[in-house]
């Protein structure tokens, strides 16, 4: 059996090297910045780990259903395709940047994609 | 095999169990989300016994100090006494006020000596309760080894809390307390670090017994502290700090006035004055204490110019 993804990109580490590119990335967008600061930012940067973890396809406990209800109040506030592409091009920047290989990247581009319609609640 | 014991119930951890698999199974509701020692939703405290260090990956230093740790990917090694954070409610003990000596008009020096002594750190809090089931917040200004607590009182507009300290507290009597709390404190771990600080009215309190602590541990990196206020009447211990930047070539004092009587201090906010000074902020720690939209937006600026959200440390309180 070959490695997991999640192993090949560097497991938890490669998480925790990732969520505060990715975080500053996000914070910094306005086209989706809006979505994201929560009063607590760091409760938000933790559920970050969560989104990362699960687009490096490593353990999780998340069904396409959390990621309907989990997303549900954004969509009530305007959640669409368009801020759905933004956080898939943040998160293919901030792996450009941490130097993780193209395929890989293109791995973990592909399970994000696979929840769009889960995460826009179509 | 463990015991975990919860709300004064004690229950068996099964080997292959993680705490919050045995607490759930025995009904014990704990919020949790990824079950991955990720999203950190499930993160407890174990006020006896040591969690595995695998069970602390991702937190912040001062919170793995304290017990903290991840129950969803805890497999317990020992017995633990564990609390949910949030419902973490400390014995009260009475304290004798000692000494009370005014800064100025709006700031308070208050100590007092518990009867039973707490182990702190400065820059951590305590509550005070008052009889009629008041409770504020105030962050210790004090050394581990001061045989007394210090804290600094702000008197605020319309501030019951702080206007009974200011005028009807006198030496000799006694007030409820509970704490510690909090995770704003100093860790030896990276004695070369830079620490940024930047606190406004009396956020001074905490970071005064922080640097105190960071130069007796000998800290190496450079230490810069900018206090603020609207005006110059709610700056306090000048001297004092100006004195430890004499004496130390690594600390760094300015401070700022908001309004216009400014004369004699750097002219502006705190905060920005900071982040104009020091743009790039990878690498740094950061302690931010006082007004809390100065916190929060602090907070967020000082991550986008690079500090680790890790590291950034702040008052997690209203002052009132
Ligand atoms: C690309 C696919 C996406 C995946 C796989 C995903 C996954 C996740 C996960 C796993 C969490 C953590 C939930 C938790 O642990 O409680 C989360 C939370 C969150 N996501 Fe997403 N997400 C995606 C897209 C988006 C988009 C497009 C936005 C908005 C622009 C967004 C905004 C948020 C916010 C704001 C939270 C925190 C929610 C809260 O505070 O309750 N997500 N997401």
């Amino acid at each position: 059996m070959s490695e997991s993804l999640y192993d090949r990109i560097g497991g938890e580490a490669a998480v925790n090297a990732a969520v505060d590119v990715f975080y500053r990335k996000v914070l910094a967008d306005d086209r989706i910045n809006m979505f994201f600061e929560g009063v607590d930012m760091e409760k938000q940067a933790a559920k970050q780990k969560g989104f990362l973890t699960f687009a490096f396809g490593g353990p999780h406990n998340y069904t396409g259903k959390d990621m309907r209800e989990g997303h549900a109040h954004l969509v009530a506030k305007g959640l669409n395709d368009s801020h759905f592409d933004a956080v898939m091009e943040n998160l293919g920047a901030t792996l450009t940047e941490l130097g993780v290989p193209a395929d890989l990247i293109a791995e973990a581009a592909a399970i994000a994609e696979s929840t769009r319609n889960d995460v826009l609640g179509k | 095999m463990a015991k975990i014991t919860y709300a004064e119930q004690s229950y068996e951890c099964r080997n292959d169990e993680s705490v919050l698999q045995c607490l759930t199974r025995h009904g014990v509701e704990l919020s949790s989300s990824c079950h991955a020692g990720v999203c950190q939703t499930c993160m407890i405290k174990a006020t006896t016994g040591t969690p595995p260090a695998d069970a602390q990956k991702g937190l912040k230093p001062q919170l793995q100090q304290q017990g903290y740790f991840l129950a969803c990917v805890c497999t317990p090694t020992e017995d633990l006494t564990v609390v949910n954070p949030d419902e973490d409610v400390m014995p009260q003990i009475a304290a004798t006020v000692i000494d009370k000596t005014a800064f100025n008009d709006a700031m308070l020096r208050l100590r007092i000596k518990p009867e039973t002594s707490i182990d702190y750190h400065p820059g951590q809090f305590v509550n005070i309760h008052r009889d009629d089931g008041l409770v504020r917040s105030y962050s210790i200004a004090s050394q581990a080894n001061d045989d007394y607590i210090e804290l600094h009182i702000e008197r605020l507009p319309e501030g019951r809390m702080s206007g009974w300290l200011h005028d009807e507290i006198a030496i000799g009597d006694k007030i409820n307390i509970d704490g510690p709390h909090g995770e704003c404190f100093y860790i030896d771990n990276k004695p070369d670090q830079n620490l940024l600080m930047v606190g406004t009215g009396s956020g001074l309190a905490p970071l005064w017994g922080i640097i105190q602590e960071a130069l007796a541990k000998n800290h190496q990196g450079e230490i810069h502290l900018f206090h603020g206020s609207h005006s110059a009447q709610k700056l306090y211990l000048i001297n004092e700090l100006q004195q430890l930047a004499d004496n130390h070539a690594n600390f760094f004092y300015t401070p700022c006035i908001s309004g216009p009587e400014n004369k004699g201090f750097k002219a502006g906010r705190a905060n920005e004055l900071a982040l104009s000074q020091f743009q790039i902020l990878g690498g740094w720690r950061i302690f931010l204490c006082g007004h809390p939209d100065m916190v929060n937006d602090t907070k967020k600026k000082t991550f986008l110019a690079g500090a680790s959200f890790n590291e950034i440390h702040a008052d997690p309180f209203i002052t009132q």
